[in-house]
């Protein structure tokens, strides 16, 4: 677990995250917000529950990997970085802005605790494979976790990294798919169906577990089972969230895979995530 | 231009006595009878190494054998992974391990490593100057199967992304003096490669590799041939050839396209009244003749004449090796002829 702030509740945390994805949104105008706000709980969950990690030192070899596949949601992992204190919260206000560690697609070679170069869709899965295999190798305990979207199930390559992954029993393996159903196109079902995704990974030797990814317990037993599960096979958790949670007004425009908010709305809806309103 | 489906050959239209027909075999290789050869160079070499680093991984995508990997694979089976025939996996997989500190060696062919799997080798791999080693058989026109494995671009695909180092080397010595300093250099890199039997030519002038640099393997007055893999070995055949003819020709090995070693090739083709000619296995189109037409335009420097002996920017024939080397230029006798004529002109 981390080694932070204990006594914060997870709800705080992604309550806090929102916030600081929020406040980065209001730098640029503009941003992945809707994915930053419906991701919120899972990275609460992950940073805060799941993974072993040390703020001060974010190469540290024992910590577990935490890959971030969608490099567009670089937004949703700069707030859970600078939760976890990886990141100074002041490197906020240069989201996105010239030379700064922030940029808008996440970039493992610009930003502590950002494990890889996403954003070219389709590799992170892939990378956390050798990752597993490596870490295997070296005999270490660490998981690899691997922060992929529903939009990235069209990519063959994921498919690629899945049946190798079960071929190989990765038990160190973590998958979290981040099921928003919203793609550049519009709904990911429309755009590619990717039903019945359990089944999917299933037949590939995955141990599979689907949640409702805004909830927070529910999240915590579901990372517990993946991290102590039995059985050699790598893991996935399917998490089905909702894109901008928290922001109701949000919530409901219909086209959200790039939001935009008008310059007054920033401030409304860090007003509505401070004063705790969950739909 | 490739014959049409509709039209009969010839050998059998015509019937009579037929001539045997050459074969198209994968695994046709381009020593000729009666050159001296080494098996499985690559293979050798790397496990070898691998013996003194325990770095060193293998990974293939249903390839090893075709690769020269399986010598690896025998010599550190707990070393070698196989991940199937998906190269983007592969590309993914060996960065992955890379950022774990290990040396990871890919193999597969040519044309899967650059049509396939360039997203991967490009970001997963070259954007983040991860120390893998991305070693491909079947570069340009080394197998009779057509289109779908002559890796006739994979140099002008390469050479535009950054941090990339490409070699391409002549012959079995050389890739084995090329595996210990691949691996000393930090750092992707893209190595073509001569598999299965490798002829064995540049012992004979003494060569050494070095990563990055140009050498002058045999000076000559009227011509310099500026090459690189196994057209140097037919450079060099030529030049032996055209010495009886009167004509003294040089060969410049250029063993890494990229860096490209600008300084000796400038220097080379300063020199004046010496007809530039580069010979390489590969299109025509954005390999290592254009990088040197490239680089002495920029420099202002202008051989008395210039001229490119590479592969038609066409999809190209199948049929057997020879033939075609025949066919598209790269033979011995057709480098001969092509720099006779030129001389000529």
């Amino acid at each position: 677990m981390a080694q932070i702030g204990h006594n914060v509740s997870l709800s705080e945390r992604a309550r806090r995250i929102r916030r600081h994805a929020l406040r980065m949104g209001e730098v640029q105008g503009q941003g992945y917000i809707a994915q930053a706000l419906g991701i919120a709980d899972v990275l609460a969950v992950s940073y805060f529950h799941a993974t072993h990690y040390r703020s001060e030192d974010p190469e540290w070899e024992g910590r577990d990997r935490f890959l971030l596949s969608i490099g567009h949601y670089a937004i949703a992992l700069y707030a859970a970085l600078i939760e976890a204190k990886i990141i100074p919260e002041d490197e906020l206000e240069t989201y996105g802005a010239d030379d700064s560690r922030l940029p808008m697609s996440g970039m493992a070679a610009y930003t502590p605790g950002m494990e890889i170069t996403g954003g070219s869709l389709g590799h992170g899965l892939g990378i956390a494979v050798g990752m597993s295999l490596a870490l295997k190798r070296k005999k270490s305990t660490s998981f690899v976790y691997n922060l992929f979207s529903d939009g990235e199930l069209d990519e063959g390559s994921t498919w690629e990294a899945a049946m190798s992954a079960g071929s190989s029993k990765l038990d160190n393996l973590i998958g979290i798919v981040d099921v928003n159903q919203m793609q550049a196109d519009g709904p990911s079902m429309a755009v590619l169906n990717f039903e019945p995704l359990g089944a999917k990974f299933e037949a590939f030797g995955w141990f599979v577990q689907r949640v409702d990814g805004n909830d927070i317990d529910a999240l915590v037993a579901a990372f517990d089972a993946a991290r102590h599960h039995k059985g050699e096979q790598p893991r996935i958790i399917i998490c089905d969230t909702k894109m901008a949670k928290g922001v109701p007004f949000l919530e409901a425009r219909e086209r959200n895979h790039f939001l935009r908010v008008e310059p007054h709305e920033w401030a409304e809806a860090i007003r509505i995530v401070d004063a705790g309103v969950v739909t | 231009m490739r014959r049409s489906k509709y039209v009969r050959p010839e050998h059998l239209t015509h019937g009579g006595d037929r001539p045997r027909l050459t074969t198209s075999a994968m695994i046709a290789s381009i020593a000729g009878a009666d050159q001296p050869t080494k098996p499985a160079p690559f293979g050798h070499a790397l496990a070898d190494l691998a013996s003194r680093d325990d770095r060193i991984v293998g990974l293939s995508a249903d390839l090893a054998k075709y690769t020269d990997l399986h010598v690896f694979r025998a010599a550190h089976p707990d070393r070698f992974y196989q991940m199937g025939m998906a190269e983007q996996l592969l590309m993914m997989s060996a960065a992955g391990m890379a950022r774990e500190g290990f040396q990871p060696w890919v193999t597969t062919y040519a044309v899967f490593a650059s049509r396939r799997a360039y997203d991967f080798v490009c970001l997963a791999i070259a954007e983040e100057r991860l120390d893998v080693k991305i070693v491909c058989a079947l570069p340009g026109l080394t197998t009779g199967y057509g289109p779908s494995h002559q890796a006739t671009e994979d140099i002008a695909m390469f050479r535009g992304m950054p941090n990339l180092t490409i070699v391409d080397p002549c012959d079995a010595s050389e890739i084995e003096q090329a595996v210990p300093v691949l691996s000393a250099h930090r750092g992707p890199v893209y190595m073509r490669l001569l598999r299965g039997n490798v002829p064995l030519v540049l012992d004979e002038y003494g060569y050494r590799f070095e990563l990055g640099k140009a050498k002058l393997i045999r000076d000559g007055r009227d011509t310099l041939i500026i090459s690189s893999g196994l057209m140097t070995m037919r450079a060099l055949e030529a030049a032996k050839h055209l010495e009886k003819d009167g004509v003294d020709a040089g060969v410049l090995h250029v063993a890494t396209i990229k860096p490209l070693d600008e300084e000796t090739i400038l220097a080379e083709c300063s020199k004046q009244n010496r007809l530039v000619v580069v010979a390489e296995n590969h299109t025509l189109i954005g390999g290592l003749g254009e990088a040197v037409a490239a680089t002495l335009m920029r420099s202002d420097v202008r051989p008395t004449a210039f001229r490119q002996i590479a592969l038609p920017d066409e999809f190209l024939e199948a049929g057997a090796l020879p033939t075609l080397h025949e066919r598209y230029g790269l033979s011995t006798s057709r480098v001969e002829a092509a720099v006779k004529s030129w001389l000529n002109e």
